[in-house]
């Protein structure tokens, strides 16, 4: 097998890109936090609201003083329907769904998560700039999908 | 020159599978007219018709039945042009396959028009499709298999005939991709097989859904290189011998096969990167994974490059680019599969960003995704099958692509190409705005989704316009072939269409690259690799299973 | 036929490049965008 001199060139240049497209996200996920969003808890999908935290869905501040929203995603809308958050803090997002897969995907923002029914999924997000977030279900979930939207208030405290 | 004919059955297998791949053809795209207008909230449909049963047909129609109907007629009429005429097992089960696949799609027709899958063509659980429409994968599934082990087979007595030879680089290529596409099926038909077809007939109860999305993905990105190595096959074999070249080289082309076998199964978490039950780990390294099945395309993309340089400059091109200017611009059979590798830089470059991890939240689910398989799938692939097409029709039919239809062609793949890059831009940024995929039409209350109506490339009209010249161009295309099979006049002993297969030096190709067994086996242990802990957790952890739910 | 080594791509080779620079100003673009969003 044999190589010309400009191939070898160009593969070395190819390959050492990708080295650095690859190292900057890894860097980036495993360094800095920035994985995208997953967990690797279980939950009976039948019975959703009899779960912790999503028996209680909405925003909750836990006693060391960070916020977790508890979102069930359901065709063809969020529970809860309307949620507000602060500015400036790191919220957890937990997201499940009691039927179908949907999405919980905060338009403007890197916050793009897959709702499967019997897993839970996680990521967290701060929001910088206050004002009315939309959220939407971009995963097809039946003929209501392209209906399916929330919104967020991000306020000052 | 009749002898450069392939043999009657043989021509009439391909044409069969031609026949079918643009009927399919012109419905979907028709689909996909309607679905740009709909998004637009231009057109309203009758009750009796839904948008999402219009855009599962438009899916599987284009993106499943005319790929591969079209790829075996490829293979088929290659392999006896290469290796000779079938022999009567080869061609009878041919025959068999193609009746299975196509039985197997009209299945699935049937369910998806009595509006009982509208599931889209990636059936995610736990939506529920009538148990035929799993049955109908199937036996799709099923019969494509057949065909290509015919294929196999014919494969197979040639190098008992050819002992110690390398086969011709273009059976070394139709062997590779078919079982690229043989190891790939197994993820798909065990999940239609032992998750779907008994939880859609109620013989079980609840469906692990993370276990079939996993086990979908692990076919559906294979999936994409099935679609894209035929293309790469004309791009390597066809095209050098339409502009009067040759291989650029042989043993580099077939490494680059070898390569795509191995690194292109063992990285379908790359479509899962933002769903939970997958530790990041994983996630990663499929990532990494699929980041080496980008070398193989860097390789092409340079031997594409000499192929026409070493033409050119043949040709008396001088200069730095002197040599793009002495390629046969006016032969719509090159310069067709030509547009069709320039749109693949922005794809390639697209699907680079897809899988670069966390990244790929920025555009999963949008109409950026949308926007990139339609200049992958849709243009880079589809638009070099039509190249293929322009010849290949006429070469079964012995007619003649007359001076006048190769105009229409020309208008036909510059009206595709414009189309393309109208629609796929507008949704590649409307993508990065958050723009939904697979949405009818998007009219949330909310000026994010109000500026989706507001740009001018970035804007829902744009993608109209485009997807409407598109379809203007399909029906232009469909319009051709209709010339070319039944219409154009017979061709006379000169003026005969050959099938072009373009010189390869197989002398220092080194015997080992074709022994299946070793790359067969690495691939085996990647994929172990890549998917035992993982699907072995998503099994273990699992939780109850979901029950059917029809939602549409 | 003339040896492989004296074969003469430079423009392929500033072909590839080009092809190169497409996509490393396409991943850039994204990534930028990405973290404009964290
Ligand atoms: C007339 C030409 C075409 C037009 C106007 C068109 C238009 C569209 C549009 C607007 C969508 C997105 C719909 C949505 O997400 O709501 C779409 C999806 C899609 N298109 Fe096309 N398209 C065309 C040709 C093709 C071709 C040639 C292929 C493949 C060979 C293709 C494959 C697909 C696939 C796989 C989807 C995704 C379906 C899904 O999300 O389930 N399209 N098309
Ligand atoms: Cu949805
Ligand atoms: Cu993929």
């Amino acid at each position: 097998m044999h190589f010309h001199k400009y191939e070898k060139i160009w593969l070395v240049f190819g390959v050492a890109a990708l080295i650095v497209f690859l190292s900057v996200v890894g860097v980036s996920a495993f360094h800095q936090g920035n994985t995208p969003s997953g967990g690797h808890m279980t939950i009976d999908p039948n019975k959703v609201r009899e779960t912790a935290p999503f028996d209680q869905p909405g925003l909750h501040e836990k006693e060391d003083g960070s916020y977790e929203v508890a979102m069930i995603a359901m065709a063809f809308g969020y529970d809860p329907g309307d949620l507000q958050v602060p500015v400036g803090e790191e919220i957890l997002f937990s997201v499940t769904s009691e039927d179908v897969t949907h999405s919980f995907s905060i338009v403007g923002t890197n916050v793009n998560m897959m709702a499967i029914p019997g897993q839970i999924n996680h990521r967290k997000h701060t929001f910088t700039e206050p004002g009315t977030y939309l959220v939407i279900c971009n995963e097809y979930c039946g003929s209501g999908h392209h209906f399916m939207s929330t919104e967020i208030e991000v306020v000052e405290q | 020159m009749k002898d450069v004919q392939i043999v009657r059955n043989d021509r009439q297998l391909s044409l069969a599978n031609i026949g079918v791949a643009y009927l399919a053809f012109i419905i979907g795209t028709l689909c996909g007219l309607l679905q740009v207008f709909i998004r637009n909230d231009a057109l309203k449909l009758p009750a009796w018709l839904d948008y999402y049963q219009i855009l599962t047909a438009h899916g599987l129609l284009l993106a499943i039945v005319f790929t591969t109907f079209f790829i075996f007629a490829f293979f088929q009429s290659g392999m006896s042009r290469t290796l000779g005429a079938f022999g009567r097992k080869t061609s009878v089960w041919s025959w068999i396959g193609f009746y299975v696949t196509l039985f197997g799609t009209l299945l699935i027709v049937v369910m998806v028009v009595s509006g009982q899958a509208s599931v889209l063509y990636t059936f995610y659980a736990p939506l529920q499709a009538h148990g035929l429409f799993y049955v109908g994968l199937a036996l799709f599934v099923i019969g494509t298999w057949i065909q290509g082990f015919a294929l196999v087979g014919h494969y197979v007595v040639w190098r008992k005939r050819h002992k110690g030879e390398l086969s011709p680089l273009f059976a070394f290529m139709t062997i590779a991709t078919i079982i690229l596409w043989v190891i790939a099926c197994l993820g798909v038909v065990a999940t239609v097989l032992f998750q779907f077809i008994p939880w859609a007939f109620g013989w079980t109860d609840g469906i692990n859904v993370e276990l079939s999305r996993s086990l979908f993905w692990y076919f559906g990105h294979p999936l994409v290189y099935f679609w894209l190595l035929p293309a790469y096959m004309a791009w390597y074999i066809v095209v050098p011998k339409i502009i009067g070249g040759r291989v650029f080289s042989d043993s580099l082309a077939r490494l680059s096969f070898i390569l795509f076998i191995l690194f292109s199964i063992p990285v379908g978490f790359h479509h899962q990167l933002t769903e939970p039950g997958i530790a990041s780990f994983w996630k990663f390294l499929q990532t990494v994974l699929t980041f080496m099945v980008i070398i193989p395309s860097l390789m092409t993309a340079f031997s594409l490059f000499a192929t026409f340089e070493l033409r050119g400059r043949e040709l008396g091109g001088r200069g730095l680019f002197g040599w793009v200017r002495k390629l046969p611009w006016r032969d719509v059979r090159f310069t067709s599969i030509f547009v069709a590798m320039f749109f693949f830089i922005p794809g390639g470059a697209g699907g680079i960003i897809n899988a670069s991890f966390q990244m790929n939240e920025l555009i999963h689910n949008t109409l950026w995704v949308v926007g990139h398989f339609h200049i992958t799938v849709g243009t880079p692939v589809a638009m070099t099958f039509f190249g293929l097409t322009f010849w290949i029709v006429p070469y079964l039919t012995g007619r003649v692509f007359t001076k006048s239809l190769q105009k229409l062609a020309f208008i036909q793949i510059a009206t595709w190409s414009v189309g393309m890059l109208l629609m796929s831009t507008a949704q590649h940024l409307l993508g990065l705005l958050g723009a939904p995929r697979r949405t009818a039409y998007t009219g949330y209350a909310h000026d994010d989704a109000f500026a989706w109506f507001d740009g001018i490339l970035s804007n829902h009209v744009t993608m109209a316009v485009g997807g409407s010249i598109l379809f203007i161009s399909a029906v232009l295309l469909v319009y051709i072939i209709v010339q070319l099979w039944w219409i154009a006049p017979k061709a006379d002993q000169e003026h005969f269409m050959t099938f072009p297969i373009a010189e390869s030096d197989a002398s220092t190709t080194p015997a080992f690259l074709e022994n299946w067994k070793i790359w067969i086996g690495i691939a085996f242990i990647l994929i172990a690799l890549a998917y035992t802990i993982p699907l072995s957790d998503i099994i273990q952890h699992a939780p109850p299973g979901s029950e059917r739910f029809q939602t549409w | 036929m003339k040896k492989p080594q004296q074969q003469n791509l430079k423009g392929t080779l500033i072909s590839v490049f080009f092809v190169g620079g497409i996509i490393i100003f396409m991943w850039v673009s994204v990534y930028f965008l990405y973290v404009s969003r964290l």
